[in-house]
Protein backbone atom coordinates (compact mmCIF):
# COMPACT_ATOMS: atom_id res chain seq x y z
CA UNK A 1 0.00 0.00 0.00
CA UNK A 2 1.43 3.15 -1.40
CA UNK A 3 0.13 5.99 1.48
CA UNK A 4 2.29 8.79 -0.39
CA UNK A 5 3.55 9.79 3.23
CA UNK A 6 7.26 9.63 3.71
CA UNK A 7 9.17 7.59 6.11
CA UNK A 8 11.66 8.22 8.78
CA UNK A 9 14.43 5.59 9.31
CA UNK A 10 12.72 4.29 12.18
CA UNK A 11 9.15 3.31 10.19
CA UNK A 12 9.54 -0.08 10.77
CA UNK A 13 10.51 0.47 14.22
CA UNK A 14 7.40 1.52 15.32
CA UNK A 15 5.17 -0.74 13.33
CA UNK A 16 6.66 -3.15 15.18
CA UNK A 17 6.55 -1.63 18.25
CA UNK A 18 2.84 -1.83 17.35
CA UNK A 19 2.01 1.95 17.15
CA UNK A 20 -1.01 3.61 15.44
CA UNK A 21 0.18 5.32 12.31
CA UNK A 22 -0.78 8.65 11.21
CA UNK A 23 -0.09 11.20 8.09
CA UNK A 24 1.21 13.60 10.17
CA UNK A 25 3.04 16.90 7.68
CA UNK A 26 3.62 14.00 4.99
CA UNK A 27 5.17 11.75 7.01
CA UNK A 28 3.61 8.70 8.42
CA UNK A 29 4.14 8.87 12.01
CA UNK A 30 3.02 7.18 15.43
CA UNK A 31 0.78 9.12 17.00
CA UNK A 32 0.52 6.54 20.17
CA UNK A 33 2.20 3.26 20.59
CA UNK A 34 -0.04 0.68 22.66
CA UNK A 35 0.26 1.99 26.26
CA UNK A 36 -1.63 5.00 24.84
CA UNK A 37 -1.45 8.51 25.43
CA UNK A 38 -2.01 9.00 28.87
CA UNK A 39 0.18 6.35 29.79
CA UNK A 40 2.81 7.91 27.46
CA UNK A 41 2.45 11.18 28.88
CA UNK A 42 2.82 10.59 32.49
CA UNK A 43 5.86 8.37 31.03
CA UNK A 44 7.14 11.20 29.80
CA UNK A 45 6.66 13.37 33.07
CA UNK A 46 7.52 10.84 35.10
CA UNK A 47 10.66 8.77 34.15
CA UNK A 48 12.06 9.62 30.53
CA UNK A 49 9.95 9.30 26.91
CA UNK A 50 11.79 8.63 23.34
CA UNK A 51 9.76 10.68 20.58
CA UNK A 52 11.18 10.18 16.47
CA UNK A 53 10.98 13.74 15.51
CA UNK A 54 13.06 13.15 12.16
CA UNK A 55 10.58 14.54 9.93
CA UNK A 56 11.34 17.81 11.25
CA UNK A 57 13.58 20.05 8.92
CA UNK A 58 17.43 20.27 10.04
CA UNK A 59 19.69 22.62 8.17
CA UNK A 60 22.86 24.42 8.08
CA UNK A 61 23.04 27.72 7.04
CA UNK A 62 27.13 28.55 6.13
CA UNK A 63 28.76 31.48 5.66
CA UNK A 64 32.05 31.09 3.09
CA UNK A 65 34.19 33.14 5.18
CA UNK A 66 33.79 31.41 8.03
CA UNK A 67 32.75 34.12 10.26
CA UNK A 68 29.78 33.83 12.61
CA UNK A 69 28.93 37.15 12.27
CA UNK A 70 28.24 37.17 8.22
CA UNK A 71 26.05 33.87 8.82
CA UNK A 72 24.44 35.28 12.09
CA UNK A 73 23.48 38.66 10.14
CA UNK A 74 22.03 37.01 7.76
CA UNK A 75 19.61 34.84 9.62
CA UNK A 76 19.08 38.25 11.78
CA UNK A 77 17.66 39.74 8.27
CA UNK A 78 15.11 36.97 8.50
CA UNK A 79 14.61 36.82 12.28
CA UNK A 80 13.80 38.58 15.28
CA UNK A 81 15.96 36.90 17.70
CA UNK A 82 19.55 38.10 18.71
CA UNK A 83 21.90 35.91 16.85
CA UNK A 84 24.84 37.69 16.32
CA UNK A 85 25.76 37.28 20.01
CA UNK A 86 25.18 33.96 20.32
CA UNK A 87 28.05 32.07 22.69
CA UNK A 88 29.40 29.24 20.68
CA UNK A 89 27.27 25.96 21.96
CA UNK A 90 24.53 28.34 22.62
CA UNK A 91 20.74 27.19 21.26
CA UNK A 92 17.83 30.35 20.69
CA UNK A 93 14.37 29.81 19.74
CA UNK A 94 12.84 32.23 17.07
CA UNK A 95 10.63 32.76 14.20
CA UNK A 96 11.24 33.06 10.78
CA UNK A 97 8.99 36.69 9.74
CA UNK A 98 6.76 37.93 6.89
CA UNK A 99 7.06 41.55 5.49
CA UNK A 100 3.78 41.74 8.11
CA UNK A 101 5.22 40.28 11.35
CA UNK A 102 3.42 37.21 10.43
CA UNK A 103 5.52 34.14 11.69
CA UNK A 104 6.46 31.91 8.72
CA UNK A 105 7.31 29.36 11.22
CA UNK A 106 9.14 29.13 14.58
CA UNK A 107 12.43 27.27 14.56
CA UNK A 108 15.63 26.82 16.70
CA UNK A 109 19.28 28.41 15.94
CA UNK A 110 22.16 26.84 17.42
CA UNK A 111 25.47 28.05 16.82
CA UNK A 112 27.83 25.29 16.78
CA UNK A 113 30.29 24.65 20.12
CA UNK A 114 33.12 23.53 17.95
CA UNK A 115 35.17 26.18 16.51
CA UNK A 116 35.86 24.69 13.52
CA UNK A 117 32.49 24.67 12.71
CA UNK A 118 32.16 28.70 12.90
CA UNK A 119 30.33 30.19 10.39
CA UNK A 120 27.76 28.03 10.46
CA UNK A 121 24.09 27.65 11.85
CA UNK A 122 22.48 24.99 12.80
CA UNK A 123 18.44 25.07 12.12
CA UNK A 124 15.70 22.77 13.05
CA UNK A 125 12.12 23.79 11.49
CA UNK A 126 8.69 22.32 11.45
CA UNK A 127 8.21 19.37 8.78
CA UNK A 128 4.97 20.77 7.32
CA UNK A 129 7.09 24.11 6.52
CA UNK A 130 10.12 23.18 5.84
CA UNK A 131 9.88 23.84 2.09
CA UNK A 132 8.47 26.79 2.50
CA UNK A 133 10.91 27.75 4.80
CA UNK A 134 14.44 26.66 3.10
CA UNK A 135 12.69 28.39 -0.03
CA UNK A 136 12.18 31.65 2.07
CA UNK A 137 15.32 32.03 3.59
CA UNK A 138 17.55 30.57 0.43
CA UNK A 139 15.69 33.28 -1.71
CA UNK A 140 16.75 36.28 0.86
CA UNK A 141 20.81 35.38 1.63
CA UNK A 142 23.21 37.54 0.84
CA UNK A 143 25.83 36.25 -1.37
CA UNK A 144 28.92 33.85 0.51
CA UNK A 145 25.60 32.73 2.91
CA UNK A 146 23.97 29.12 1.56
CA UNK A 147 21.58 27.09 3.16
CA UNK A 148 22.34 23.09 3.09
CA UNK A 149 19.29 21.08 3.92
CA UNK A 150 20.17 17.75 6.04
CA UNK A 151 17.39 15.62 4.92
CA UNK A 152 19.33 13.00 5.51
CA UNK A 153 19.89 13.56 9.55
CA UNK A 154 17.14 11.98 12.16
CA UNK A 155 16.45 13.68 15.43
CA UNK A 156 15.52 12.10 18.54
CA UNK A 157 14.14 13.96 21.55
CA UNK A 158 14.67 11.94 24.93
CA UNK A 159 12.65 14.17 28.13
CA UNK A 160 11.61 13.73 30.98
CA UNK A 161 13.17 13.70 35.01
CA UNK A 162 15.43 10.54 33.98
CA UNK A 163 16.79 11.80 30.66
CA UNK A 164 19.88 13.50 32.60
CA UNK A 165 21.15 10.43 34.37
CA UNK A 166 20.62 7.94 31.42
CA UNK A 167 22.37 9.88 28.75
CA UNK A 168 24.82 10.84 31.03
CA UNK A 169 25.77 6.83 31.68
CA UNK A 170 26.46 7.51 27.92
CA UNK A 171 28.07 10.35 27.63
CA UNK A 172 29.18 12.48 30.62
CA UNK A 173 29.46 16.07 28.07
CA UNK A 174 25.84 15.53 27.99
CA UNK A 175 25.39 16.28 31.84
CA UNK A 176 27.10 19.65 31.76
CA UNK A 177 25.03 21.20 29.34
CA UNK A 178 22.42 24.00 30.55
CA UNK A 179 19.29 24.58 29.12
CA UNK A 180 19.68 25.67 25.70
CA UNK A 181 23.12 24.72 25.22
CA UNK A 182 24.31 21.93 22.42
CA UNK A 183 27.44 20.44 21.67
CA UNK A 184 28.91 17.35 19.88
CA UNK A 185 29.42 13.98 21.51
CA UNK A 186 29.79 10.49 20.57
CA UNK A 187 26.43 8.29 21.75
CA UNK A 188 27.27 4.42 21.72
CA UNK A 189 29.84 5.12 19.55
CA UNK A 190 27.85 7.68 16.92
CA UNK A 191 28.97 11.08 16.21
CA UNK A 192 26.01 12.91 17.20
CA UNK A 193 25.06 16.37 18.11
CA UNK A 194 23.15 16.96 21.26
CA UNK A 195 21.17 20.08 22.45
CA UNK A 196 19.44 19.99 26.08
CA UNK A 197 16.13 21.85 24.89
CA UNK A 198 12.77 19.66 24.07
CA UNK A 199 9.00 20.14 23.47
CA UNK A 200 7.83 18.89 26.87
CA UNK A 201 8.38 21.59 30.13
CA UNK A 202 10.88 18.46 31.37
CA UNK A 203 14.12 18.70 31.33
CA UNK A 204 15.35 16.60 28.16
CA UNK A 205 17.91 16.31 25.31
CA UNK A 206 17.41 16.83 21.37
CA UNK A 207 19.81 14.20 19.35
CA UNK A 208 20.78 14.69 16.03
CA UNK A 209 22.17 12.35 14.46
CA UNK A 210 23.06 10.69 10.98
CA UNK A 211 20.04 8.54 9.47
CA UNK A 212 21.62 5.62 8.95
CA UNK A 213 22.72 5.14 12.50
CA UNK A 214 19.54 6.50 14.57
CA UNK A 215 18.41 2.88 14.62
CA UNK A 216 21.13 2.19 16.98
CA UNK A 217 20.90 4.91 19.22
CA UNK A 218 17.45 4.31 19.32
CA UNK A 219 17.52 0.31 19.99
CA UNK A 220 19.91 1.25 22.61
CA UNK A 221 18.15 4.31 24.31
CA UNK A 222 14.69 1.67 24.89
CA UNK A 223 16.80 -1.02 25.71
CA UNK A 224 17.07 1.23 29.15
CA UNK A 225 13.82 0.18 31.22
CA UNK A 226 13.54 3.95 32.38
CA UNK A 227 13.08 4.75 28.73
CA UNK A 228 9.40 4.13 26.51
CA UNK A 229 8.67 5.66 22.98
CA UNK A 230 6.27 8.39 23.04
CA UNK A 231 3.98 9.41 19.78
CA UNK A 232 2.79 12.38 18.68
CA UNK A 233 -0.83 12.15 20.63
CA UNK A 234 1.43 12.49 23.95
CA UNK A 235 3.73 14.78 22.47
CA UNK A 236 0.81 17.31 21.78
CA UNK A 237 -0.44 17.16 25.32
CA UNK A 238 2.50 17.57 27.01
CA UNK A 239 3.37 20.57 25.04
CA UNK A 240 -0.22 22.34 25.37
CA UNK A 241 0.23 21.67 29.34
CA UNK A 242 3.86 23.63 28.90
CA UNK A 243 2.01 26.50 27.35
CA UNK A 244 4.39 25.90 24.32
CA UNK A 245 2.93 26.95 20.18
CA UNK A 246 2.06 24.49 17.99
CA UNK A 247 2.78 26.09 14.32
CA UNK A 248 -0.39 26.25 12.02
CA UNK A 249 -2.66 26.10 15.76
CA UNK A 250 -1.81 28.47 17.70
CA UNK A 251 1.17 30.60 15.79
CA UNK A 252 0.70 31.34 11.86
CA UNK A 253 1.35 33.88 9.06
CA UNK A 254 -1.23 36.18 10.58
CA UNK A 255 0.26 36.44 14.07
CA UNK A 256 3.03 38.18 15.32
CA UNK A 257 5.58 36.96 17.86
CA UNK A 258 4.26 39.62 20.66
CA UNK A 259 0.47 39.02 20.17
CA UNK A 260 1.87 35.22 20.02
CA UNK A 261 3.38 35.70 23.66
CA UNK A 262 7.30 35.27 22.47
CA UNK A 263 8.14 38.56 22.82
CA UNK A 264 10.51 37.04 25.62
CA UNK A 265 12.36 35.72 21.95
CA UNK A 266 12.96 39.05 20.42
CA UNK A 267 16.14 40.66 21.23
CA UNK A 268 16.52 44.01 23.21
CA UNK A 269 18.95 45.10 20.99
CA UNK A 270 16.64 44.18 17.54
CA UNK A 271 13.40 45.65 19.40
CA UNK A 272 15.08 49.15 19.32
CA UNK A 273 17.45 48.43 16.28
CA UNK A 274 14.58 46.78 13.84
CA UNK A 275 16.25 45.18 10.49
CA UNK A 276 13.57 42.05 10.73
CA UNK A 277 10.17 41.92 8.24
CA UNK A 278 7.30 43.28 10.03
CA UNK A 279 9.64 45.49 12.68
CA UNK A 280 7.03 48.30 11.71
CA UNK A 281 3.69 45.82 13.25
CA UNK A 282 6.29 44.54 16.07
CA UNK A 283 7.56 47.81 17.30
CA UNK A 284 4.21 49.30 17.21
CA UNK A 285 2.66 46.12 19.36
CA UNK A 286 5.78 47.04 21.85
CA UNK A 287 4.80 50.47 22.36
CA UNK A 288 0.92 49.94 22.34
CA UNK A 289 0.20 46.56 23.44
CA UNK A 290 -1.04 44.34 20.60
CA UNK A 291 -5.14 44.12 19.65
CA UNK A 292 -5.44 40.37 20.60
CA UNK A 293 -3.13 37.99 22.80
CA UNK A 294 -2.26 34.54 23.05
CA UNK A 295 -3.65 32.95 26.61
CA UNK A 296 -3.69 30.08 28.46
CA UNK A 297 -7.84 28.93 29.26
CA UNK A 298 -8.72 26.62 31.73
CA UNK A 299 -12.49 25.60 31.26
CA UNK A 300 -14.52 24.77 34.42
CA UNK A 301 -15.57 21.44 34.46
CA UNK A 302 -14.64 18.30 32.40
CA UNK A 303 -15.54 19.21 28.98
CA UNK A 304 -12.49 20.17 26.66
CA UNK A 305 -12.83 22.95 24.25
CA UNK A 306 -11.08 22.22 21.06
CA UNK A 307 -9.48 24.33 18.27
CA UNK A 308 -11.93 26.73 16.68
CA UNK A 309 -13.84 27.33 19.63
CA UNK A 310 -15.49 30.61 20.29
CA UNK A 311 -14.56 32.43 23.27
CA UNK A 312 -17.22 34.88 24.00
CA UNK A 313 -17.82 37.34 26.95
CA UNK A 314 -21.22 38.33 27.21
CA UNK A 315 -23.05 37.25 23.78
CA UNK A 316 -19.65 39.17 22.27
CA UNK A 317 -17.15 36.23 20.27
CA UNK A 318 -13.56 38.02 21.61
CA UNK A 319 -11.55 35.52 20.55
CA UNK A 320 -11.20 31.73 19.88
CA UNK A 321 -9.46 28.66 20.69
CA UNK A 322 -6.59 27.44 19.02
CA UNK A 323 -5.39 24.45 20.68
CA UNK A 324 -7.47 22.70 22.47
CA UNK A 325 -7.73 18.96 24.56
CA UNK A 326 -7.15 17.21 28.13
CA UNK A 327 -4.33 17.83 30.03
CA UNK A 328 -3.27 14.30 32.04
CA UNK A 329 -1.14 16.19 34.68
CA UNK A 330 -3.58 18.88 35.57
CA UNK A 331 -6.43 16.12 35.35
CA UNK A 332 -8.92 18.12 33.33
CA UNK A 333 -9.42 20.30 29.97
CA UNK A 334 -6.74 23.19 28.54
CA UNK A 335 -6.53 25.01 25.88
CA UNK A 336 -5.04 27.85 24.59
CA UNK A 337 -6.49 30.84 21.88
CA UNK A 338 -6.74 34.28 21.10
CA UNK A 339 -8.35 36.89 23.02
CA UNK A 340 -9.49 40.56 22.67
CA UNK A 341 -6.31 42.11 24.72
CA UNK A 342 -8.84 43.51 26.85
CA UNK A 343 -10.18 39.92 28.38
CA UNK A 344 -6.65 38.52 28.30
CA UNK A 345 -5.83 39.09 32.00
CA UNK A 346 -5.46 36.34 34.12
CA UNK A 347 -8.42 35.24 36.01
CA UNK A 348 -10.91 36.78 33.56
CA UNK A 349 -14.06 35.39 33.05
CA UNK A 350 -14.89 33.79 29.96
CA UNK A 351 -17.59 31.59 28.20
CA UNK A 352 -16.88 29.22 25.31
CA UNK A 353 -19.21 27.54 22.90
CA UNK A 354 -18.98 24.10 22.84
CA UNK A 355 -21.27 22.38 20.73
CA UNK A 356 -23.45 25.76 20.84
CA UNK A 357 -23.48 25.95 24.57
CA UNK A 358 -21.83 28.42 26.56
CA UNK A 359 -19.67 27.04 29.00
CA UNK A 360 -17.41 28.92 31.52
CA UNK A 361 -13.45 29.30 31.71
CA UNK A 362 -10.80 31.38 33.30
CA UNK A 363 -7.82 32.85 31.39
CA UNK A 364 -5.13 31.23 33.19
CA UNK A 365 -1.45 31.98 33.45
CA UNK A 366 0.91 29.73 31.44
CA UNK A 367 2.73 27.23 31.18
CA UNK A 368 -0.56 25.18 32.85
CA UNK A 369 2.09 22.59 34.63
CA UNK A 370 5.82 23.99 35.37
CA UNK A 371 8.78 24.17 33.40
CA UNK A 372 11.68 22.07 34.54
CA UNK A 373 14.72 22.66 32.70
CA UNK A 374 18.15 22.97 33.95
CA UNK A 375 18.77 25.89 34.60
CA UNK B 1 -30.87 -11.30 26.05
CA UNK B 2 -30.44 -9.97 22.50
CA UNK B 3 -27.38 -7.82 21.62
CA UNK B 4 -27.23 -6.06 18.29
CA UNK B 5 -24.66 -3.70 17.01
CA UNK B 6 -24.68 -0.70 14.56
CA UNK B 7 -21.99 0.20 11.61
CA UNK B 8 -21.41 3.18 13.98
CA UNK B 9 -19.54 0.33 16.58
CA UNK B 10 -22.44 0.91 19.22
CA UNK B 11 -24.20 -2.41 20.50
CA UNK B 12 -27.84 -2.25 21.75
CA UNK B 13 -28.77 -4.79 24.42
CA UNK B 14 -32.25 -5.39 24.93
CA UNK B 15 -34.46 -5.42 28.66
CA UNK B 16 -37.97 -5.45 28.30
CA UNK B 17 -38.40 -2.44 26.02
CA UNK B 18 -35.67 -0.65 26.94
CA UNK B 19 -32.13 -0.30 24.73
CA UNK B 20 -29.13 0.10 26.89
CA UNK B 21 -26.41 1.63 24.27
CA UNK B 22 -22.54 2.24 24.28
CA UNK B 23 -20.07 1.86 22.14
CA UNK B 24 -17.58 -1.67 21.09
CA UNK B 25 -14.68 -2.82 22.18
CA UNK B 26 -13.22 -2.14 18.89
CA UNK B 27 -14.68 1.15 19.22
CA UNK B 28 -13.14 2.79 22.45
CA UNK B 29 -9.72 0.84 20.93
CA UNK B 30 -9.99 3.49 18.15
CA UNK B 31 -10.87 6.51 20.48
CA UNK B 32 -7.65 5.90 23.01
CA UNK B 33 -8.13 6.94 26.26
CA UNK B 34 -11.78 8.51 26.87
CA UNK B 35 -11.55 11.97 28.98
CA UNK B 36 -15.03 12.73 28.53
CA UNK B 37 -18.36 11.97 27.63
CA UNK B 38 -21.01 13.80 26.86
CA UNK B 39 -25.00 12.37 27.97
CA UNK B 40 -28.36 13.54 26.72
CA UNK B 41 -30.66 15.02 29.49
CA UNK B 42 -33.39 12.06 29.78
CA UNK B 43 -36.82 12.30 28.44
CA UNK B 44 -35.08 13.59 25.07
CA UNK B 45 -36.35 11.79 22.31
CA UNK B 46 -34.27 10.39 19.61
CA UNK B 47 -34.01 8.82 16.03
CA UNK B 48 -31.35 7.15 13.96
CA UNK B 49 -28.72 9.26 13.07
CA UNK B 50 -29.02 11.77 15.63
CA UNK B 51 -26.51 12.61 18.03
CA UNK B 52 -27.24 11.43 20.80
CA UNK B 53 -23.54 11.62 22.65
CA UNK B 54 -20.06 12.88 22.36
CA UNK B 55 -17.00 11.22 23.62
CA UNK B 56 -14.03 12.63 23.97
CA UNK B 57 -10.09 11.20 23.37
CA UNK B 58 -7.35 13.24 24.86
CA UNK B 59 -7.01 13.87 21.20
CA UNK B 60 -10.53 14.31 19.34
CA UNK B 61 -14.13 14.55 20.34
CA UNK B 62 -16.07 12.23 18.46
CA UNK B 63 -20.22 11.83 18.01
CA UNK B 64 -21.89 8.93 19.34
CA UNK B 65 -25.09 8.57 17.25
CA UNK B 66 -28.42 7.37 18.19
CA UNK B 67 -29.44 4.23 16.38
CA UNK B 68 -32.53 3.76 17.49
CA UNK B 69 -35.49 5.44 17.92
CA UNK B 70 -37.00 6.43 21.34
CA UNK B 71 -36.74 8.64 24.45
CA UNK B 72 -34.00 8.82 26.81
CA UNK B 73 -34.94 7.19 29.95
CA UNK B 74 -31.56 6.76 31.97
CA UNK B 75 -27.84 8.08 30.86
CA UNK B 76 -24.81 6.64 33.15
CA UNK B 77 -23.95 9.06 35.81
CA UNK B 78 -21.11 7.33 36.59
CA UNK B 79 -19.49 8.37 33.40
CA UNK B 80 -19.35 12.05 34.45
CA UNK B 81 -16.78 11.14 36.91
CA UNK B 82 -14.80 8.47 35.90
CA UNK B 83 -14.82 8.23 32.06
CA UNK B 84 -12.51 6.00 31.46
CA UNK B 85 -15.06 3.06 32.57
CA UNK B 86 -15.56 3.23 28.44
CA UNK B 87 -12.04 1.98 27.91
CA UNK B 88 -11.83 -0.51 30.80
CA UNK B 89 -15.18 -2.41 30.63
CA UNK B 90 -17.21 -1.05 27.20
CA UNK B 91 -19.52 -3.67 27.44
CA UNK B 92 -20.86 -3.30 30.99
CA UNK B 93 -19.92 -0.44 33.00
CA UNK B 94 -18.83 1.82 30.68
CA UNK B 95 -22.70 2.07 29.00
CA UNK B 96 -23.66 5.17 27.99
CA UNK B 97 -27.67 5.44 27.70
CA UNK B 98 -30.95 3.40 27.80
CA UNK B 99 -33.66 4.33 25.52
CA UNK B 100 -37.26 3.12 25.24
CA UNK B 101 -37.77 2.41 22.06
CA UNK B 102 -40.97 3.26 19.99
CA UNK B 103 -40.13 1.63 16.99
CA UNK B 104 -38.56 -1.87 17.93
CA UNK B 105 -38.42 -3.72 14.65
CA UNK B 106 -35.69 -0.84 14.29
CA UNK B 107 -33.45 -3.79 16.32
CA UNK B 108 -34.08 -6.11 13.77
CA UNK B 109 -32.19 -4.12 10.92
CA UNK B 110 -29.00 -4.12 12.91
CA UNK B 111 -26.22 -6.76 13.10
CA UNK B 112 -26.08 -9.79 15.18
CA UNK B 113 -22.64 -10.59 16.94
CA UNK B 114 -21.51 -12.57 14.42
CA UNK B 115 -22.42 -10.16 11.58
CA UNK B 116 -20.55 -7.29 13.50
CA UNK B 117 -17.62 -9.23 14.00
CA UNK B 118 -17.16 -9.95 10.15
CA UNK B 119 -17.90 -6.03 9.77
CA UNK B 120 -15.16 -5.08 12.29
CA UNK B 121 -12.98 -7.66 10.37
CA UNK B 122 -13.38 -6.42 7.07
CA UNK B 123 -12.48 -2.71 8.65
Amino acid sequence: MDSGLLQTPLHAHHVALGARMVGFAGYDMPVQYPDGVLAEHNWTRSSAGLFDVSHMGQAMLVASDRSHETAAAALEALVPAEIVALEPGAQRYTQLLNDTGGIIDDLMVTRPAEPALDGSLLLVVNAARKDVDHDHIAARLPAGVTLRPMPDRALLALQGPHSAAILGEMSEASTVLPFMAAASMPLCGIDCHVSRSGYTGEDGFEIAIAGEDVVELWDRLLSDERVRPIGLGARDSLRLEAGLCLYGHDIDETTSPVEAGLTWSIGRRRRVEGGFPGFERIARELADGPARRRVGIIPEGRAPAREGTEIVVDGNVVGSVTSGGFGPTLGGPVAMGYVASAFAPVESRVDLLVRGQPRPARIAKMPFVPHRYAR
Amino acid sequence: MTTRYSSDHEWIRMEGDVAVIGITDYAQEQLGDVVYVELPDPGRKVKPGDDAAVVESVKAASEVYAPVSGEVVEVNAALADNPALVNEDPAGAGWFLKVRLSNPSEIEALMDEAAYKAFVADL
